[in-house]
């Protein structure tokens, strides 16, 4: 709770410090609870609803723990030239991580591509991208 | 010792650039990170003394320093055909300059533009951002300098240059490429812009599908804050959101809210950012401004095409063998960027489809390949350059699954403002599904309640579903509150109107 608070006070003084504040939340928990919302809606003077309404617009943001790792396999029209979609239905039969979807990572030269926490990876082949998704489990 | 150069931006990591520069360190070379050349077909590109090798792995290192590898040399980089036949502008320190480094910025001709901006004054620089044509490039292609001109005008102590960093398109990564590697230069053309309106603050509002050009910018921000002081810059960062893009979304989510379009008018230019005159500017925009400030007006103008002036970063993109990023003056066809430029595609099979301009951009069949490359010629012909990305797709692309794609990204994607946007993606994403199962509606399918006084009572065929598909389109076109639904019927109307028969329809 006390790193919730921390993190509520250095933003505080910014200008439309909402955004920032839930990505630091959605960072050190994983997830953005109910407690959080209403802490952060009261430190705020806003309503919860108006919290959880911002909370539920972004995809970034999940409001339920997941602690699995997650591979984002980029699924846009760039990816889909290069094959996304066959690599999908390979992995499909054995995938056990957390696979999830993000519309472009800006390598659309060199996809399909994807994104694991800050690292990024291109070029991917049904080896290389089963090796990923087995690596980050 | 020798000097060799790798890119340190986010496609040659992706590529393993950073496994290859280890390498070379182990070899005892000295590794120097520099901005990629957008030649990505060949990253990790590696350059000792000029010359270039690419792709390269960790396990051709040695041979690199022994001077041989000849099957992956491509001599000297500079000359290289894909970088000669381009006009590089906002590139021009492309896979030349350490991105964070201030000395060799500044050998560059770093700051001259906003040296001069701060000679010449605010409305000589509203003045020369107008004569140089600069239109903006996220999209709309609206002429800066009127938008400077409008906020410089208004009233109103407090203003605010927001960059528009949320680079979501498919098959665009010029913004990225900006950031990544010249980080800089788009830190100058926002202090100029802040000259030119008397603006103190700035955001530049990052996708954070973007790690690395977040990290870039915030770094470049901090070193360069005595050079662009008073004015203040900070990095905001997006949260997974396409329609946040669009600039009054982009507003709203700055400002701690859902992202939301806002009815225009009023216009950012007048009430913006928590209600104070905005200038909203896409990367590639004012990435142009410290060029023109340096080198005149006239110079920036002379090059381009019709009423499109200057030059556009074009990101060849997809199933594409030599993918990149090509600035040239606009005017160049749709047939030179994928065939002569691109190298048709890397499957090797035929090019049956390109979507120009994001995914809210329209498919062109290869009979379009004529096209200048331009704002008013792409328009005639049902289309739109948008951010200038362009996607290639081989003969086993089925254009009704793209089709349906388009409505599935934007029911996913739209803000919910608007009942054109919300309600139509969803509708046409049903329509496309009956089509393509060649069903058309039966009436015996439908859910058929006696007390519902409003039944339905006819089914309909596949070619009556398309008449429907036609006219859900004409309702997004024309009543959407922004370009996410306004533009969704461009691929969806494409695709059906060159490749009727991936739809059972001929």
């Amino acid at each position: 709770m006390e790193r919730l608070e921390d993190i509520i006070a250095a933003h505080a003084g910014r200008e439309g410090p909402l955004l920032p504040i839930l990505h630091d939340v959605q960072a050190a928990f994983g997830h953005i609870s109910e407690e959080a919302i209403r802490a952060i809606a009261s430190a705020l003077n806003l309503s919860r609803a108006e919290v959880h309404g911002v909370v539920s617009f972004y995809h970034d943001f999940a409001t339920d723990a997941d602690p699995r790792p997650q591979v984002k396999l980029c699924r846009a029209e760039a990816c889909q030239a290069r094959g996304v979609d066959a690599l999908v239905a390979a992995l499909d039969e054995s995938v056990r991580a957390q696979l999830g979807t993000v519309y472009c990572l800006g390598l659309c030269s060199a996809g399909p591509s994807a994104l694991v926490g800050d690292t990024v990876h291109a070029r991917l082949d049904p080896t290389t991208l089963s090796e990923l998704v087995e690596q980050t489990k | 010792m020798t000097t060799v150069r790798i890119s340190d931006d986010a496609l040659a990591l992706a590529c393993g650039a950073d496994a290859v520069a280890a390498a070379f360190t182990a070899a005892g070379a000295t590794v120097e990170r520099v901005s990629s050349w957008g030649m990505h077909w060949l990253e990790p590109l590696v350059e000792v003394g000029g010359i270039g090798w690419g792709p390269v792995g960790p396990g051709d290192v040695q041979a690199i320093l022994d001077g041989g590898l000849d099957a992956k040399c491509i001599g000297p980089v500079a000359a290289h055909p894909f970088i000669m036949r381009q006009q590089r502008f906002t590139f021009a320190r492309a896979g030349k300059t350490r991105p964070l480094n201030l000395d060799d910025y500044a050998a560059t001709g770093g700051w001259d533009g906003l040296r001069k901006a701060r000679e010449i004054g605010p409305e000589a620089i509203v003045e020369t951002v107008t004569a140089s044509g600069l239109r903006g490039r996220g999209g709309a292609g609206f002429p800066a300098g009127i938008k400077w001109k409008t906020v410089a005008g208004a009233a109103g102590g407090e203003k605010y240059i927001v960059c528009n960093a949320d680079e979501g398109d498919s098959g665009t990564f010029a913004d990225r490429m900006v950031m990544e590697g010249d980080p800089f230069m788009l830190i100058e053309g926002m202090a100029i812009a802040a000259e030119a309106v008397g603006a103190q603050r700035g955001y530049v509002y990052i996708r954070s599908e973007y790690p690395h050009a977040i990290a870039k910018m915030q770094a470049a921000i901090a070193a360069s804050a005595e050079i662009v002081a008073p004015f203040e810059l900070e990095v905001r960062v997006g949260a997974g959101a396409y329609v946040c893009g669009e600039e009054t979304s982009l507003l709203n989510s700055l400002e701690g809210k859902r992202g939301e379009v806002r009815a225009k008018p009023p216009l950012p230019a007048i009430e913006g950012l928590f209600g104070k005159p905005t200038v909203v500017n896409n990367v590639l925009t004012l990435a142009a401004v410290p060029w023109i400030l340096a080198n005149g007006a006239d110079g920036y103008a002379e090059v381009g095409f019709g009423r499109s002036r200057g030059t556009m970063p074009i990101q060849i993109a997809g199933n594409v063998k030599h993918g990149g990023l090509f600035e040239v003056g606009f005017g160049i066809t749709l047939g030179e960027l994928v065939n002569d430029i691109g190298g048709g595609t890397a499957s090797g099979r035929p090019v049956r489809a390109v979507q120009v301009g994001g995914p809210l951009g329209a498919y062109h069949p290869p009979s379009d390949f004529h096209l200048p490359f331009d704002y008013e010629a792409f328009a005639a012909a049902d289309g739109l350059i948008g951010h200038a990305g362009i996607v290639v797709f081989d003969d086993t692309v089925d254009m009704a699954a793209q089709a349906r794609f388009a409505m599935e990204f934007c029911a996913a994607e739209s803000c919910g403002k608007c009942t054109p946007c919300r309600l139509g993606a969803v509708r046409g994403m049903e329509v496309i599904d009956r089509i393509r199962s060649g069903a058309g509606r039966q009436l015996e399918t439908i859910e058929r309640m006696p007390q519902m006084h409003n039944m339905p009572k006819q089914g309909r065929d596949p070619a009556e579903e398309i008449a429907l598909l036609t006219d859900l389109c004409e309702t997004m076109k024309f009543g959407s509150l922004c370009a996410l639904g306004g533009f969704t019927p461009y691929p969806v109307m494409s695709a059906l109107k060159h490749w009727p028969e991936d739809f059972g329809a001929t």
